[in-house]
């Protein structure tokens, strides 16, 4: 998937029993995501922090875990509602891609694998949330700057990185 | 003393950790070039290596961050915690150093 593709149009259910439409009203970020990933676990607070600080803006935020869960047990559905209730809920809703179509859909290669979306649907930032998961004081700068200049109508100065982070878990 | 550092394609961290690993050869005086470095490409080699994940370090057969008991060998990607408690792919830089200076000191 390439900046200027559109939403492809899946609705998965999320850790709470609510389904979410991807291609819904308004900017939204899908973040593929999972629970084993030392690069998901590491980049999870600064995307978490980036839903509770553009909410009231109205962007979406979507984690989106499609790994294997029958090689990968600790990514099963249950393992993720376990995760959400241990952290005493997330800003964000935390989705399921059991069949891995949306991952397909989404070319997604890892885990986290960023995808922001203007009101029309029209995919304007794909890529890292920043430069190092190593070091949270980069606080997701690039997923930042991309809902920013999407939300100002702009594109992002860089509408596309290198996705860092574990392969995707396909099933077999 | 002998260095391996086990790792699978699946996950990106080996380069950051083998580059880690050098480093605290480097400065603790050893040969940063003596480091064996082992893919890992099949379940059943995962098995016989005792392998719990990508990267893994070990220093004469012992693992730099010894795994939780009960944790699965396998085809994954390690998460290992530094010493702030933050996850990471890669074991803290403190940890590997601690590892290597257990066993040098010990082969002495």
């Amino acid at each position: 998937m390439r900046p200027g593709d559109s939403v492809p149009e899946l609705t998965l259910p999320d850790t709470e029993g609510r389904s979410h439409s991807l291609s819904g009203d308004g900017v939204t970020a899908v973040v593929f995501t999972c629970n084993h990933c030392p690069y998901a676990l590491a980049w999870h607070d600064r995307i978490a922090g980036v839903a509770r600080d553009y909410a009231d803006r109205g962007v979406r935020v979507l984690a989106v875990n499609p790994n294997d869960a029958d090689r990968y047990p600790a990514d099963s559905f249950d393992a993720m509602k376990e995760r959400v209730a241990a952290d005493g809920g997330w800003p964000l809703p935390y989705l399921r891609d059991e069949s891995q179509e949306a991952a397909r859909a989404f070319d997604a290669k890892t885990t986290p694998d960023v995808f922001v979306f203007d009101a029309d649907g029209r995919l304007r930032y794909r890529g890292a949330p920043d430069s190092d998961h190593r070091d949270a004081s980069r606080n997701a700068a690039w997923l930042r700057a991309a809902l920013d200049a999407t939300l100002a109508g702009g594109e992002p100065d860089e509408p596309e990185t290198r996705p860092v982070g574990c392969s995707i878990k396909w099933k077999s | 003393m002998k260095v391996e550092l086990l790792w699978w394609e699946g996950c990106p961290s080996y380069p950051e950790a083998l580059e880690d690993l050098r480093q605290v050869l480097r400065e603790e005086g050893l040969d940063p070039e003596s480091v064996e470095v082992v893919e890992v490409v099949s379940d059943e080699q995962a098995d016989r290596e005792r392998f719990f994940g990508s990267p893994t370090i070990r220093i004469d057969g012992n693992d730099v961050v010894p795994p939780p008991e009960g944790d699965p060998v396998g085809l994954s990607c390690r998460v290992y915690r530094l010493r702030d408690g933050r996850p990471s792919p890669t074991p803290d830089l403190e940890d590997v150093r601690d590892a290597v200076r257990r066993r040098a000191y010990a082969s002495r």
